[in-house]
């Protein structure tokens, strides 16, 4: 086994480590701070795989601004150990052992797929910004400017959801 | 910079991380009541099938794959901002963020 390949597999073992952390652990800001770790260690698997644009704009975007809203929402809620409901030991064995079932039948399934097909001559310069960018701007340029589109009405909404009636008596 | 694939980690191999780590989420779906980290699960969730379009994208030398991960992520940063914003509204009325309250359209 080469050094790539410890990479690999210490790079897999890390994501999923941090990812059942996420579910398990009894606080929700322990629960951010370990997603957070997560999504680096997605990070580590894109520029592995040659996508380093692709890299950059997970950290970016995860790690810099759904990770920290979701901090935020908790700070502001005030959530912590104690308020956090809990399930009844039944449930959460329950919950696992169904879980478990769903790897076990989406592997066993993946290993009776046909061998799956690979390019010929592999570029590695398609994560790159300039060829993503290529594409992103001629092929999929009305994808992109309806995407800008959802991202205004999320603003809108968020905004007006998340804004205090006037004559609401203020308790918090 | 300019990494090569890695030697011997085939397509496979990536599937299997990918089913691990969606596998991850829906049992924290399921397992927890905090909304929140519902929320949280279901980016992990889609976080796993990012990482198998990407190597999909990079094994079969095709750019589309890293375009569609890039508009799952722009759809995902929409949903989290709208998906807290009612997070808060509901928290504002029941004084609580987990989910057996929110039980009113169960009948």
């Amino acid at each position: 086994m080469g050094a790539e390949q410890i990479i690999f597999f210490f790079l897999a073992a890390f994501t999923v480590v941090m990812a059942s952390l996420v579910v398990f652990s009894k606080n929700p800001v322990h629960s951010v701070l370990f997603l957070i770790l997560t999504m680096f260690g997605i990070a580590g698997h894109y520029l592995s795989l040659n996508a380093q644009f692709l890299a950059v704009v997970h950290i970016i975007v995860y790690a810099g601004a759904i990770m920290v809203l979701f901090l935020f929402v908790i700070m502001l809620l005030n959530l912590n150990k104690e308020s956090e409901p809990r399930k009844t030991l039944w449930w959460q064995l329950g919950a696992v052992i169904g879980g478990g079932s769903l790897m076990l039948t989406l592997i066993a399934s993946f290993q009776s797929t046909i061998k799956l097909p690979i390019a010929h001559e592999i570029d590695s310069n398609i994560g790159l910004v300039k060829p993503l960018g290529k594409v992103l701007f001629t092929e999929y340029v009305v994808p992109f400017e309806i995407s800008s589109v959802l991202f205004l009405a999320a603003l809108v909404g968020a905004v007006l959801i998340g804004q205090r009636k006037q004559e609401e008596p203020n308790h918090s | 910079m300019q990494l090569l694939l890695i030697p011997g980690i085939t397509q496979e191999h990536y599937l299997w991380l990918s089913a691990i780590l969606f596998s991850i989420g829906v049992t924290g779906v399921l397992i927890r009541r905090n909304a929140i980290i519902l929320l949280m699960c279901i980016e992990l969730m889609l976080n796993a099938v990012n990482l198998l379009f990407a190597a999909f994208s990079t094994y079969l030398s095709d750019s589309n794959g890293q375009i569609f991960v890039f508009f799952i992520m722009v759809v995902a940063a929409a949903e989290a901002a709208v998906g807290l914003a009612i997070l808060i509204l509901t928290y504002r009325n029941s004084r609580t963020t987990e989910v057996t309250y929110w039980d009113k359209l169960k009948w």
